[in-house]
């Protein structure tokens, strides 16, 4: 054997050449690395501060505080206080109480002098009447009596005090005047009108263009919260019958090389293209009806079921064959080994899966839309089991709509709507992150 | 080598447990055992020595089928428990593992309480009809391994947060809890230090009184002091089968002189 020169002693004090370029090639790597973080959060911040800046507003909401003499002569002429027979008296007449009552407080403190009647009730959202109409009907006592009411304010109104209209812009606009901003901005002195909060927001079914300030997401979360629950009563028992099998029991042969194949492809699927499947299987063939959230949970269903798959079978595969070899060892069959020990183990991993193909399957719009559920659904829909087949929308999707529209008010709503779709999320996540924790165990 | 002790050491049973003729192993193309007839006698303990790859970790699998769950495993000709064969086609493997239990190379406990693990075996073969019988099994197995008076208060702490000693007694606790009449043991002690291996070995001998035992070891030293009979292993064949006396004193073939003599391995 021959020596390979050695050479010649070095201190260890002074960095070689070759030690030189390797600690300058970490150092490299540790910039990129917090440099592709830093554009992550920075992104992750914009992100949160566009959609918190934008939306929060959709929380709150003008309201005017109005003393509204329910005339009963106008309500209930017969005076019988039968309901039925008071809901002959239609919004018009209410509108006319509420734009009455706004107008004496005007003319009591003399905040417009000269101001119209028709002028003075655009400040009110044309949705007030028909609020304060449901409250008389659902307790016909109150007629007659003096009720201090919360009037929502008109769209325009409360983009003022957003600072989304402003003097400049209601002279170009013929729903407002900058005379009537004038007198909002006195009613607000005098404490009368101000923002609150909003739970309309999340309880009010959509509202027309004309509408904004009444526009809520209740249909929209009751839809989504419908499909959702479906689709994981679908999604996760199917999802994992066909992991364990296909991880378990079948042969491994051309035939499953072939599922396998499919599965991943499926996962990588455009959803639009599972919304023309269910458009064409569950609307088309099957006569389900459009927009309902059935026929959305079974498009989400067949979306989420590759992603809950794939998780599921790397999770299986995770479990250690040491776990089963012992369970086999002490006799155990081999259904007996999967459910009693290698299920268990793999189940944080299964969860995790589970729920972030839940949360996706909450988030996906395009599918929605080819099965009818962008359409305009003023209707709460009934209650489950017969309600998922009523029409319905979803929070993704009612983001969507809203982001159509021409009025700036809806794209507060869409913002305001985006949170709620993220609170769902984190909500969704933190379930996840909790469930894992509790059913980790080591081995 | 004790080789005195060795030479004293008298085979008392003679009735044979397990009957192999003429088998055959092939994993997909390759030709793992090659034509082995073996006897195992009951309430004896047999080692399977030889090199790594020799087969004899292959062979123990066969014993209570675990090389079923190997898709490309095949196994030809016949082994008997007690005069029947264990491939039939009559037979499920879930029961004839509860009468031939295994112990693994690396302790596997269940991440489950010691008690859990010890009393899987027999709820899961309804051995017992109540609490209380359960509570008698699991003591007892896990007297006979030796682990009672260590774990006896903390039954409910888990398996896996014992030391690995303990960790290979427990398994081997978990395995007799089924009452089998053949225990098989695939290297029991290589994952441990010699001061469990100590301990598991003492217990493998006082086993013999009620199973019969095979081991695979890859510690000549540990064949020699826990067996009465030693098979060597060599590329798939069985080259020799005798008392353990006889095979590290006096080998018959020259493969079984080489290997205890430290030249193949």
């Amino acid at each position: 054997m021959t020596m390979v020169e050695t050479p010649a002693p070095r201190s260890l004090y002074t960095a070689d050449a070759r030690t030189k370029a390797r600690n300058a090639a970490e150092k490299r790597f540790r910039i990129y690395g917090i440099a592709a973080v830093a554009i992550g959060l920075l992104a992750l911040v914009v992100l949160l501060s566009s959609v918190l800046g934008s939306g929060l507003g959709a929380f709150r909401q003008s309201v005017l505080s109005l003393p509204i003499t329910l005339d009963a002569k106008a309500l209930d002429p017969k005076g019988h206080r039968d309901p039925a027979e008071m809901a002959k008296a239609t919004t018009v007449t209410y509108g006319k109480l509420i734009t009455k009552a706004l107008e004496a407080v005007v003319i009591e403190k003399n905040l417009a002098p000269g101001m119209k009647s028709k002028q003075i009730g655009e400040l009110i959202s044309k949705e007030a009447p028909a609020g304060l109409r449901d409250m008389v009907l659902a307790n016909p006592s109150l007629v007659g009596t003096t009720i201090t009411y919360d009037v929502l304010a008109s769209g325009r109104v409360d983009g003022f005090f957003k600072g989304r209209v402003t003097m400049e812009s209601a002279a170009l606009d013929s729903n407002i005047s900058p005379e009537q901003l004038q007198l909002a901005d006195k009613l607000r002195a005098e404490g009368m009108l101000k923002l609150a909060f909003n739970p309309g927001f999340l309880t009010n079914p959509d509202a027309s263009e004309l509408r904004p300030e009444s526009a809520g997401l209740g249909v929209a979360i009751l839809g989504s919260i419908y499909m959702m629950v479906i689709v994981l009563c679908l999604a996760l028992p199917i999802g994992v019958a066909a992991s364990i099998y296909l991880e378990e029991f079948a042969p491994k042969n051309r035939f499953t090389d072939l599922i396998e194949v499919n599965v991943a492809n499926l996962a990588a699927v455009p959803s639009i293209v599972y919304g023309i499947l269910g458009l064409a299987a569950f609307i088309n063939f099957a006569g389900m009806p459009q927009s309902s959230p059935l026929v959305g949970a079974l498009v989400l269903t067949l979306m989420t079921l590759p992603r809950i798959i794939i998780p599921t079978r790397a999770a299986l595969n995770a479990v250690p064959p040491s776990i089963r070899e012992a369970a086999l060892g002490v006799g155990a069959s081999k259904t007996q080994t999967i459910f009693h020990h290698v299920l268990p183990l793999a189940v944080p991993g299964i969860l995790t899966g589970a729920i972030i193909g839940l949360a996706q399957a909450l988030g996906e719009t395009a599918p929605l839309l080819l099965i009818g559920m962008v359409a305009f659904v003023k209707d709460y829909p009934g209650a489950p089991p017969e309600g998922v087949l009523d029409p319905a929308s979803a929070i993704p999707v009612q983001i969507y709509n809203w982001t159509q529209r021409a009025d700036p008010a809806f794209v507060e709503r869409a913002s305001g709507a985006i949170i709620v779709l993220l609170v769902f999320l984190l909500v969704m996540n933190s379930l996840a992150v909790i469930l894992r924790r509790k059913f980790e165990r080591r081995w | 080598m004790n080789n005195m002790r060795l030479t004293e050491r008298a085979v008392q049973a003679t009735d044979t447990k397990i009957t192999a003729r003429k088998v055959q192993v092939h994993y997909g193309a390759s030709h793992a055992i090659k034509d082995v007839d073996i006897d195992i006698l009951d309430k004896t303990v047999t080692a399977f020595i030889g090199p790594s790859g020799c087969g004899k970790s292959t062979f123990l699998r066969c014993l209570n089928r675990m090389n079923d769950t190997i898709a490309i495993c095949r196994v030809e000709g016949a082994i008997l428990l007690d005069g029947e064969d264990i491939y039939d086609k009559k037979v499920d493997p879930v029961q004839l593992r509860a009468r031939v239990g295994m112990v693994f190379q690396k302790p596997n406990p269940f991440p489950k309480s010691i008690y859990d693990n010890v009393a899987y075996g027999p709820k899961i073969h309804g051995l017992v009809r109540n609490k209380a019988e359960l509570d008698e099994v699991v003591e007892s197995a896990l007297r006979k391994a030796a682990l009672w008076n260590e774990v006896k208060d903390r039954l409910n702490a888990p398996g896996t947060g014992l030391s690995g000693g303990q960790q290979q007694r427990l398994c081997i606790a978990r395995a007799v809890a089924t009452s089998p009449e053949v225990l098989l043991m695939d290297e029991p002690c290589s994952a441990l230090d010699p001061i469990a291996t100590a301990q598991v070995e003492e217990l493998i001998d006082e086993l013999r009184a009620n199973f019969s035992v095979v081991i695979v070891t890859h510690s000549m030293q540990q064949a020699a002091r826990v067996s009465q009979r030693t098979a060597f292993f060599h590329l798939g064949n069985l080259v020799e089968f005798g008392e353990t006396g006889q095979i590290f004193t006096n080998p018959r073939d020259p493969r079984t002189e080489s290997y205890i003599t430290g030249r193949i391995g």
